[in-house]
């Protein structure tokens, strides 16, 4: 067994995730299997590949860049519209700074 | 010509040419169609009536006033529910985004808009475009309209079976490591993943992005080619859209193949493969080569280690993209007394089971110590599968195999799983590591009726080619071997 019980929890803490014990038990099991078949990678020598960072298929038409160029947008009021807790022109959230 | 139900673009601007239907008309079917089917088939998660018939009435007044009309006046389209829609309810499948509306429209909706398109609606997927079967959307399956009882193919499955049930008459979808060609081979209809770069992914709600990309799904090869026209080219709120220029994708379609070198991977034949599938993909080969193309024999050697490959690179930008839901900026909230507890509480219960699947993996991919070990490891095996490609298009004008390994499964048979899930999408991944483009086309039916799709890859930015090669395909009888 690769994964543990403590794995699961630590990666759950890490993405914000909270998770029943139910799918702790569950994810350990199936994390376990997928990472397993993974490391049959690891059978492939890749010591003088360089890695594929990006996809970029011709250099003469691809990632250009653009002027960087401040520009009003003027949107908060129509994105905030969205929020589940909207504080005109902010977001609000529970409190994270004690008093 | 088509099944009576059946529209296509050009049937759709001859009956506008012609007077015999208006846009507001044609529209009213469609939602008429709609109206009666979708309970069965759960294919459209929200519809925009009043964007659709205003963008109707615009039509019929440029028809009345005898203006020239844009490439797809009049034409019904579906939109997969990952793809932003002004003002219409954008959920990407999951309950983390129930009553989401983008205040924006993606650019490949724009595009589609200004040519003319109507947009009927968003189209079902599996959340967050993660699956291979529609299985896991928050709001339930599709079903096969070819096969209620069995999946449509995921994670585009309700844009595949929008149009195969004729309830649209092109959609788009989106393609991470197969969700536009798997589901267009199960339901049976054209469906095209462009190169990486060709279509805008502004608005495209990122699933792993150095992987995803927008195309179409179509009854006829010739359409796709339309729509690929349409929304192909530079945007510059892609950084990673390329300036390429675009052709026009029709230009060409009806030319002789003679001379085409169709490169076939032995590495795709092996352990796997549905006996009937393999039947019907040596079939469609055989059928290329009566159209003048020229079979080479190729070789693909790190086609194996795509999948594991896939996985490490698609979950770990999957769980950087998706920690933008947090219940702060859109999306439902479940309350907490502090910030994380909040973070943590919304995320856990907005998300489905295979979602937080892979956040968990793409988390544990990228977490301290491991990075080395599989986020660099998969990048380099990344390289080595671009490598075959390249390789291979030395050899060949165009890469033939099979869409996927098995006809379309039983809903509810290969849930328990997802390994063996992950599996099925063998065929497709190795080119969307590579970047390149590739379509399905239908390519005959199993002795069960259930749908074949034959895979055309294509070198970086030869959708030209590869639309060529599927229309001769499609005329010659592809979907009737």
């Amino acid at each position: 067994m690769k994964i543990s019980r403590e794995d699961v929890l630590k990666v759950a803490t890490l993405a914000n995730l909270e998770l029943t014990d139910a799918e702790v038990e569950t994810y350990r099991g199936q994390l376990d299997d997928i990472l397993t078949y993974i490391d049959k990678l690891n059978e492939i020598d890749t010591s003088n590949i360089e890695p594929m960072t990006q996809v970029v298929a011709d250099s003469a038409y691809d990632a250009p860049l653009r002027e960087d160029v401040v520009k009003r947008a003027d949107v908060i009021l129509e994105v905030l519209q969205g929020a589940p807790d909207p504080a005109p022109p902010y977001f609000r959230v529970p409190r994270v700074i004690e008093k | 010509m088509s099944a009576p139900n059946t529209w296509t673009i050009p049937e759709v601007r001859a009956a506008l040419d012609a007077r015999k239907i208006s846009a507001r008309e044609l529209v009213k079917e469609f939602y008429a169609r709609i109206e009666e089917k979708n309970r069965e088939f759960n294919i459209y998660l929200a519809l925009s009536p009043e964007r659709a018939y205003a963008q109707a009435d615009r039509i019929d007044a440029a028809i009345a006033a005898g203006d020239a009309l844009p490439t797809l006046a009049g034409v019904p389209v579906a939109i997969k529910d990952v793809i932003s829609t002004r003002g219409i309810p954008t959920t990407c499948g999951s309950r983390i985004l129930e009553g989401y509306k983008p205040p924006y429209d993606a650019t490949a909706v724009t595009c589609l808009e200004s040519a003319g398109a109507i947009i009927l609606g968003k189209t079902n997927c599996d959340e967050f475009a993660m699956g291979s079967s529609n299985e896991n959307s928050a709001y339930g399956p599709v079903r096969n309209p070819v096969a209620p009882d069995r999946v449509p193919g995921g994670s585009s499955g309700g844009s595949a079976a929008a149009v195969a049930a004729n309830l649209a008459v092109v959609s788009l979808g989106t393609d991470t490591g197969g969700s536009i060609r798997q589901p267009g081979s199960f339901c049976g209809v054209p469906a095209m993943n462009p190169s990486y770069g060709r279509v805008s992914r502004y608005g495209l709600i990122a699933y792993a992005s150095s992987l995803d990309r927008i195309g179409p799904f179509a009854h006829t090869v010739h359409d796709a080619a339309i729509v690929m026209s349409v929304i192909s080219g530079r945007d510059p709120r892609d950084s990673t859209s390329s300036s390429a220029p675009v052709p026009d994708y029709t230009v060409g379609l009806a030319k002789p193949l003679h001379g085409l070198r169709i490169g076939i991977p032995d590495d795709y034949f092996g352990e796997g493969i549905d006996p009937e599938v393999r039947e019907k993909i040596e079939s469609g080969i055989r059928l290329l080569e009566k159209l003048g193309c020229k079979r080479v024999s190729i070789r693909m050697p790190n086609t194996d280690s795509a999948i594991a490959a896939y996985y490490i690179i698609a979950t770990a930008e999957a769980s950087s993209n998706l920690a933008r839901f947090d219940g702060v900026r859109f999306g439902p909230r479940v309350p907490g007394a502090t910030l994380i507890e909040m973070y943590r509480k919304t995320r856990g219960r907005g998300f489905g089971a295979e979602v937080k699947r892979r956040i968990v993996l793409g988390t544990y991919v990228l977490s301290a110590g491991y990075y080395d070990a599989y986020y660099l490891k998969g990048q380099k095996i990344r390289a080595l599968i671009a490598r075959d490609f390249r390789e291979a298009f030395e050899k060949a004008d165009a890469i033939i195999t099979p869409t996927s390994p098995v006809p379309p499964f039983r809903l509810g048979e290969r849930t328990a799983d997802p390994l063996q899930m992950y599996l099925a999408d063998s065929y497709t991944v190795t080119g969307s590591m590579a970047g390149v483009p590739g379509i399905s086309v239908p390519s005959g039916k199993t002795s069960g009726g259930l749908p074949v799709g034959l895979q055309i890859y294509g070198p970086a930015f030869g959708e030209g080619r590869v639309l060529h090669l599927a229309h001769a395909f499609e005329q010659a009888g592809g979907a009737e071997l």
